[in-house]
């Protein structure tokens, strides 16, 4: 069984930039998978040259065993993209659009599943509405169903959810679910660290067009062991529990604990030091923070 | 195939959901030039014994519009996909080069061939040329607005701006077509003029053209075909090979 995609030593360069350095990539077939880095982290880069609309520099990528440069039209034909930019043709209404991208990808009567994919899509009532005529989040559901009108084993999804409103966020990720369940493989990108936690079984991370992290969901989380506290104190934070504050705003603090057995000795060195809490959170590690720690706050 | 064909209505679709401006405005523009060129030059001119000077003008002006128009069509969708973004939907999706290239270049022929056409049934009221030879009439015409068609497909590539475009057309295409003898026979340039119209390739399209509706022309129609036949392959070649590079298309 070929992977569903794979990348191998893949390098592109902008000019002076190094959009892309030497990337190497497996994405199993069936997998529910999650690319992120900051911007400009070479993510839509790496996209791009998976589906054609880049060409790479140096290196061999093939997506379920089809070379995207050498055996381009098979390679493409088993692959949707829904692009980053939002795009669209003002002569077209919605129906027409889905049609017509059915068309290129050779399909003749393709109606029952443009149906469907607007009904989950949430698009039905537009299907005859012209394209300029509908809002950006709206645009942005066409460009989903677009990129699935040839049912395509691998779906790539580059921040899919920017500017879509809360209730198609929801019904959009049921729908991909739906699809992963089918068998279809999916790679994600999003800004939205909460959606790839809760999506994807394997992330990987991208910072100055380098792997920095790939690993499942659950070791990346894991590797953060231990807890944060948030404490609302009356009074100063003992010295001794100084060099484990992450963030300060006048008697709110948040610290890192190495375990939660480390609470205990937190909590006897506020009260050797008669300083009251008057409030106590415990945080959960979350993807947001592998994210910070691995690839930093700018990304630098 | 069905990739080719939906690409095709695609283009086609396009142009007649804007027929006013694509269709009617250059056959519009040609009757004027055929209004104004006869009033004034038709006392003093006779090109080809026994051509009223307004007949002999009907077939460069219905050529000349062919031309552009096929030119237009090409490059100002590619142009216009490229700027707005959704040249993305047909490169994503598994249409081969020469599919591309065939339906670009096909629907370019259509609206160049339509807009030719309507000249010619709209200058019948003016005048009315003979067709001695229908095929050397549609074979320039095909092979002509084939070239243009590729030609448009290469400038849409190439250009990023819209007036990177409007340059191509206004110091490459518009100088080419008027000092191809439209509205003359080369016979009537100095020796050097005459020379010089000997490497423009629009010359010959409009003189093999203009032989099929009169049998006389200022060179063996032969000479014409292998000449706008050999532009039109090398053009094709050329617009081949770019899209199969992605040339300003495939970043
Ligand atoms: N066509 C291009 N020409 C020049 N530079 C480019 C081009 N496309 C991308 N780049 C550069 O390559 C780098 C990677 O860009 P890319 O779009 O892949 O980032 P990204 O990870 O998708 O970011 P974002 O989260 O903002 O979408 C950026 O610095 C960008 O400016
Ligand atoms: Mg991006």
């Amino acid at each position: 069984m070929p992977p569903a995609i794979d990348v191998r030593q893949a390098r592109k360069r902008y000019g002076e930039l190094q959009a892309l350095d030497s990337v190497d990539l497996r994405i199993e077939q069936g997998e529910f998978f999650g690319l992120l880095g900051p911007n400009g982290a070479g993510k839509t880069t790496l996209i791009n040259l998976l589906s054609g609309l880049a060409l790479p520099d140096e290196g061999q990528l093939s997506v379920l065993g089809h070379d995207v440069v050498k055996q381009y039209r098979a390679s493409r034909r088993v692959l949707g993209v829904v692009p980053q930019e939002l795009a669209f043709d003002p002569f077209f209404t919605v129906r027409e659009t889905l049609r017509l991208q059915s068309g290129f990808f050779g399909l003749r009567r393709n109606d029952t599943w443009i149906d469907e994919v607007m009904h989950h899509l949430d698009l039905t009532d537009k299907a005859d509405t012209n394209m300029r005529r509908l809002s950006g989040g709206m645009k942005r559901r066409v460009l989903v169903a677009q990129a699935l009108v040839h049912k395509p084993p691998v779906i790539v999804l580059d921040e899919p959810t920017a500017g879509v409103d809360v209730e198609l966020r929801q019904s959009l990720w049921r729908f991909i679910q739906q699809l992963n369940r089918d068998g279809h493989t999916i790679l994600l990108t999003t800004h939205y660290l909460e959606e790839a936690e809760a999506l994807c079984t394997r992330i990987a991370m991208l910072k100055h067009g380098r792997i920095v992290a790939l690993d499942s969901t659950q070791n990346l989380l894991s590797s953060l062991a231990g807890c944060r506290v948030r404490l609302k104190l009356a009074g100063n934070l003992p010295a001794s529990l100084l060099l484990q504050v992450v963030e300060q705003t006048n008697d709110d603090y948040l610290l890192t604990l190495p375990s939660y057995q480390a609470l205990e000795s937190m909590l006897s060195e506020l009260r050797v030091a008669g300083v009251e809490v008057h409030e106590m959170t415990l945080q959960q590690p979350d993807l947001e923070e592998v994210f910070l720690r691995l690839v930093g706050r700018a990304g630098h | 195939m069905l990739s080719f064909f939906s690409l095709l209505y695609k283009e086609v679709f396009r142009v007649w959901k804007v027929g006013f401006q694509t269709v009617l405005a250059p056959v519009l523009t040609a009757l004027l030039y055929l209004l104004i060129f006869s009033h004034v030059l038709a006392q003093h001119v006779e090109v080809y014994p026994g051509v009223h000077y307004t007949a002999f003008l009907i077939p460069g002006l219905m050529m000349m519009a062919i031309l552009q128009n096929a030119f237009a069509n090409s490059s100002s969708s590619l142009i216009q996909s490229k700027i707005t973004g959704n040249i993305v939907f047909v490169l994503l999706a598994p249409i081969a080069y020469w599919e591309f290239l065939a339906a670009y270049v096909l629907a370019s022929m259509l609206r160049g061939l339509v807009v030719g056409i309507g000249i010619y049934l709209a200058a019948l009221w003016f005048a009315q040329p003979p067709m001695l030879f229908p095929i050397w009439i549609i074979l320039f015409a095909v092979l002509g607005s084939a070239m243009l068609g590729s030609l448009g497909v290469v400038a849409g590539m190439w250009a990023e701006k819209f007036d990177q475009l409007a340059g191509f057309q206004n110091f490459i295409i518009m100088p080419l077509t008027f000092l191809s003898g439209v509205f003359y026979s080369i016979h009537s340039l100095p020796p050097f003029w005459q020379a010089l119209s000997r490497f423009n390739p629009f010359f010959y399209m409009i003189d093999g053209f203009r032989y099929g509706f009169f049998g006389v022309s200022d060179i063996s129609p032969w000479i014409s075909l292998m000449v706008v036949g050999g532009c039109m392959l090398g053009l094709m070649l050329l617009s081949l090979g770019l899209l199969k590079s992605g040339y300003k298309l495939r970043y």
